[in-house]
């Protein structure tokens, strides 16, 4: 695997920035892999237009910022109108089909998904939006395993809210899954 | 008998630098009487200073001493308590370093309430620099940088130091010797901060300037205008005008920080209550 | 092996304290270091060890140099104002040798500028901040796993050699999250101060006739003693207008010039053919090494030198450099610093160019590459 490059991208508070440090500790800490986790926000705790990234190698990353980005994850329109430039020729923009109306068009592939519809409706909590997404993202990415995925996850939630992030991890993964079959 | 200074005077390091009439000095013995009746032996005791005439007291004395940076004796003075918990911790100050650069630190060391005890050498101006005013000069005094008379509000360092936090506040004077020693000794053995503003006297820069004829007309002045607490509050206010209180001013019962600290890290050594 | 564990930056130079046996921390909130402090928070009680948030960066600063005169190990992080804040009681600490180590995670500036973002334009100020001559220790990681051990680093110079060592990394390294191993004790070495072995009535703190580091007494441990931010004689006592100011400020300066062997660190990447070498510390290093990747896969001759040591400056290494290359290219996340010293030390014999960049991003390695290309 050379540089493989994933942005996480939304509105500060929907928890994009948890979102990449869990994909990065599953690469690195149960896949073994190497990943660098970085991340570019503003003065809002809420709100504002955020990014996390993810850097995937098999060598040693030094330059840690994305700049051909493989896998783009869009929550709002702000954040994709804002950010969707980086994304690589033969890249994929995942975006959220009820926030993201106005998709940008350009040489990559676009997923849309009810990744925030299915965290309100299916498993009842808006919050966990970031952890279907996350879901979507392994099944779509196929870089890290689901296994290490949820371990990663599991090992950062609050405790008591393990069964929630576990059913809106595979909410995520099998709606991906479902739309790329 | 006649107390040995000497057993607390760095060998070598007299004369002091303070000015003749200058009333530093008799602080300096009131504080080694008080030390010394206390039995704390010289290892234990730490003795922090800021900038000015009055932060060059420890350089004298036989105790773990530290001269530091202006206004800033406090904040390194909370770190050894907080690094040694178990030891003395005293800091000596002039106006201008603990009230006016070093205010920051002196509120926010009152209100954690550690276990420091702050002597306050008040002698209303900035000394060591040649006579500029402080935020004790009183009202229409002359100073170098006030030189048609000061038109600053100034400050009451006991009310500052009660209304920041501080658990013990008191007020003595250079003229009141002995009562001062009985006050150092009781600022020393309260369990919190205490601060004691101590009245002293600058003849050369601001005596001189303002119609005091002699340092002995400065003694004098305190002599006249100081009054024990008790007294002052039984007067009414048109008696008490131009007259200050002495004594201890303020104490109460409160949390002294490094117990507090110190007590949450016994918590957390059992992993019950300990939280990750 | 270790524990592997991924960590921030500034969680890593957190580990790295404790690593090396810090038990003193004292800071002040700023964006980006404040995780340094939150890290602390949550560590040293659960140690027996102290923390403290005061109520400035001024206090701060203070606090560890007390923490650390009664023998603890002392930790204070900041950020750009938090840093010019500092400076005052980092010369007191330089000239009165108390051992403390100062993390400036380095965002844009001057003034407020952009906290959340990058910067590398403090890097003069870590040499020059505070007044006065005075020695400087700045060492510069760029990876998380450097951090870590770059702080354990900073501590044993800083123990060893009485001074205050500044760690100065950016604001992207300090956030970013990488792998890192934490080796178990004793993988690395860890110095503690030089103790005195002579009786308490013998003791002279700033004896320069042993060597140019005095053994460090603590406080509150039967060497009773005066420690002043005045010049001072080897007693400790202030001294005026003397010939020991002169000499006993060359003694400062020499227990790091005389040292350079052993506190100078660096990365040397593909310098030996080199015909352009990119010289950069922290996140442009990173870029740097990327960009050289790219430049030798074109079949271009390019190296990295990346200082781990920024202060002392690398001067031989870089003037080596510089007699054997085309040109030097500097990328710095500033309008030029780092720049002034590489073009000391190469005195004329390349090209030195600079890439510089304040617009909170990192210098890219394609902007690398295109410098790299134009000087060769």
């Amino acid at each position: 695997m050379s540089r493989y490059e994933i942005r996480f991208s939304g509105s500060g508070g929907q928890g994009l920035i948890l979102a990449g440090v869990i994909f990065a500790e599953a690469a690195t800490i149960y896949d073994r892999k190497n990943a660098v986790q970085s991340q570019s926000y503003g003065p809002e705790a809420r709100g504002g237009a955020s990014k996390s990234e993810v850097i995937l190698s098999d060598k040693t990353i030094d330059f840690p910022k994305a700049t051909a980005i493989d896998l783009q994850l869009s929550l709002t329109q702000e954040a994709c109108t804002k950010y969707y430039k980086d994304v690589k020729e033969s890249g994929t923009l995942l975006v959220d089909e009820d926030f993201v109306t106005d998709v940008p068009q350009g040489n990559f592939k676009v997923i849309r998904l009810p990744i925030i519809r299915t965290a309100s409706e299916e498993i009842g909590k808006a919050f966990v939006a970031n952890i279907v997404a996350l879901g979507a993202i392994t099944a779509i990415t196929q870089q890290v395993s689901i296994d290490s995925v949820e371990k990663a996850v599991l090992s950062r939630v609050p405790k008591g809210t393990e069964d929630l992030n576990k059913k809106a991890l595979m909410a995520g993964y099998n709606l991906a899954k479902a739309r790329m079959s | 008998m006649s107390f040995d200074y000497d057993q607390y005077i760095r060998g070598g390091k007299l004369p002091h630098i303070w000015c003749p009439g200058c009333t530093y000095g008799i602080v300096f013995k009131s504080l080694l009487r008080a030390v010394d009746s206390l039995k704390i032996p010289k290892d234990d005791v730490a003795l922090v200073s800021g900038i000015g005439c009055a932060s060059r007291l420890p350089g004298y004395v036989d105790f773990n001493t530290l001269h530091t940076t202006h206004g800033r004796a406090l904040p390194f003075a909370t770190g050894l308590k907080m690094a040694r918990p178990d030891k003395k911790v005293m800091v000596v100050s002039g106006d201008g370093d603990a009230t006016a650069i070093g205010g920051n630190h002196f509120i926010h060391a009152c209100r954690r309430n550690i276990d420091i005890t702050v002597l306050v050498f008040n002698n209303f101006i900035y000394g060591m620099t040649g006579g500029q005013y402080s935020p004790t000069t009183p009202s229409g005094h002359l100073a170098t940088t006030m030189p048609y008379g000061n038109i600053d509000p100034s400050f009451n360092i006991p009310d500052l130091a009660k209304g920041a936090g501080a658990s013990w506040v008191g007020r003595g004077t250079a003229y009141h010797a002995a009562a001062l020693d009985k006050l150092i000794v009781e600022a020393i053995q309260h369990k919190g901060l205490s601060v004691l503003e101590i009245i002293n006297a600058c003849p050369t820069t601001h005596g001189r300037r303002n119609k005091f004829k002699s340092p002995t007309d400065m003694l004098l002045w305190m002599k006249d205008t100081a009054l024990p607490v008790t007294a002052f509050d039984k007067l009414p206010p048109e008696k008490t005008a131009g007259k200050f209180p002495t004594g201890v001013l303020f104490k109460r019962e409160a949390p002294e920080y490094c117990e507090t600290y110190y007590g949450l890290v016994e918590r957390l050594k059992s992993p019950k209550e300990g939280r990750a | 092996m270790g524990k592997l564990k991924l960590l921030q930056g500034n969680e890593a130079c957190a580990e790295g304290a404790l690593y090396a046996g810090c038990t003193f921390f004292a800071g002040y909130p700023i964006t980006p270091s404040t995780e340094v402090a939150e890290f602390m928070a949550r560590s040293l009680p659960k140690i027996g060890g102290a923390f403290l948030q005061m109520e400035d960066e001024i206090a701060a600063m203070a606090a560890i140099i007390g923490g650390s005169l009664a023998g603890a190990k002392s930790l204070t992080a900041t950020s750009g104002p938090g840093f010019s804040l500092k400076q005052e009681n980092i010369g007191f600490a330089a000239l009165t040798e108390v051992p403390c180590v100062v993390v400036n995670v380095m965002r844009g500036g001057p003034s407020t500028g952009v906290p959340t973002g990058p910067g590398q334009s403090d890097i003069m100020q870590c040499k020059w901040g505070t007044h006065g001559d005075h020695p400087v220790i700045c060492l510069t990681p760029a990876y998380v796993q450097e951090i870590f051990s770059e702080t354990v680093r900073a501590f044993n110079l800083a123990e060893k050699y009485r001074t205050p060592v500044i760690i100065a990394f950016d604001e992207i390294v300090g956030h970013m999250r990488e792998k890192i191993e934490i080796p178990d004790k004793g993988v690395l070495p860890v110095e503690d101060r030089p103790k005195p072995a002579c009786k308490p009535s013998e003791y002279l703190p700033y004896d320069d006739s042993k060597g140019d580091v005095p053994p460090m007494a603590n406080f509150f441990e039967g060497y009773r003693y005066h420690v002043t931010g005045l010049n001072h004689g080897p007693d400790g006592f202030p001294v005026n207008a003397s010939p020991r100011i002169h000499t006993d400020e060359l003694r400062l300066m020499r227990k790091v010039e005389a040292n350079r062997k052993e506190i100078i660190r660096y990365e040397d990447y593909m310098t030996d053919d080199a015909e352009v070498v990119v010289f950069a510390y922290g996140v442009s290093g990173r870029s740097g090494k990327t960009a050289v990747e790219a430049a030798r896969a074109d079949g271009i001759k390019a190296g990295l030198f990346r200082p781990l040591t920024i202060w002392p400056f690398p001067e031989e290494e870089v003037a080596s450099i510089a007699s054997r290359v085309k040109g030097i290219v500097v990328p710095e996340l500033s309008l030029g610093q780092i720049i002034f010293e590489v073009d000391r030390c190469a005195k004329g014999r390349c090209r030195v160019e600079g890439i510089y960049r304040v617009d909170g991003d990192p210098i890219t390695p394609s902007q690398i590459l295109a410098k790299i290309k134009e000087v060769k």
